[in-house]
């Protein structure tokens, strides 16, 4: 129980990509949504980051610094998809972003 | 011991606040909540010994990620009307509260100093520190990873022009 070993760190990851998967589904709003998937991401960056302190190898925050980049970059392009969007539709809402379905 | 409590809390906090970001109703709150997530997590990293790794965190997702999240908010919540407070003076108050707590950090952080000053970091400076993380990391990144590192620079630069091209009104 006192002593931290990469488990503590699997299961705490684990939650916090739930909560992202769980703001995913739930959550109506597509910014949240793009909240959510920085949590999951931050909870994948999580493990790598405990795995490299495991191995002793800093290979697993390089993977990590990657996540980032990409991270970055989503964001930037899914947050200028939303402001063309609201700005021809003027909604955030993703139940009614069907306009490509059919 | 000490290292399990820092662990426990800092998990309590991060999970805490990653459910307040998925479950408020003002999106600005739920941002804010984000960035707090973000730089626990960070905590976090210093405590696995990932050092360049928390640096990265607050750089990029409190610093940059976080902002360019709080400007499109902004520019997309435009219909509801900014509540008005009760009392004008709060935010003034407020204000006052948060400054006098930055001057007596300010205070503190000078008067310690002033008492030890900073003897290790000079004696430090002569010498190079041998395979610390950042050294690790910048090693592997420009040799095993190179070309991963060159794409990476190639996908931000196509995420940046994308960007642009998508909030511009017309080319």
């Amino acid at each position: 129980m006192l002593e931290i070993t990469p488990a503590h760190y699997m299961v705490l990851s684990s939650a916090l990509f739930m909560i992202g998967v769980i703001g995913v589904m739930v959550r109506r709003n597509i910014i949240i949504i793009f909240m959510s998937i920085e949590l999951m991401l931050n909870a994948v960056n999580l493990n790598l980051a405990a795995f490299s302190q495991q191995w002793q190898h800093v290979t697993g925050q390089v993977f990590a610094i990657f996540v980032i980049a990409v991270a970055a970059a989503e964001a930037a392009v899914g947050l200028g998809i939303i402001l063309a969007f609201y700005r021809n539709k003027e909604t955030v809402n993703i139940d009614e972003m069907n306009v490509m379905r059919w | 011991m000490g290292e399990a409590v820092i662990f426990y809390v800092l998990s309590a906090l991060i999970l805490g606040f990653a459910v307040l970001v998925i479950s408020t109703r003002n999106t600005v709150h739920s941002v804010l909540f984000l960035v707090m997530n973000f730089l626990l997590v960070a905590m976090l990293y210093v405590l696995v010994g990932a050092e360049f790794l928390a640096v990265i965190q607050v750089l990029v997702y409190a610093g940059g990620i976080v902002v360019l999240y709080l400007f499109v908010v902004m520019l997309v919540n435009l219909k509801r009307p900014p509540e008005v407070h009760q009392d004008p003076r709060r935010q003034a108050r407020l204000g006052l509260a948060v400054a006098g707590a930055v001057l007596a950090e300010l205070v503190a952080i000078i008067v310690y100093s002033s008492a030890s000053p900073a003897a290790p970091a000079v004696a430090a400076a002569g010498q190079t520190v041998e395979g610390g993380n950042v050294e690790q990391i910048g090693w592997l990144l420009y040799t095993d990873y190179l070309i991963p590192f060159e794409v990476a620079s190639i996908l931000l630069l196509v995420a940046m022009v994308g960007a642009i091209v998508l909030a511009k009104r017309e080319l």
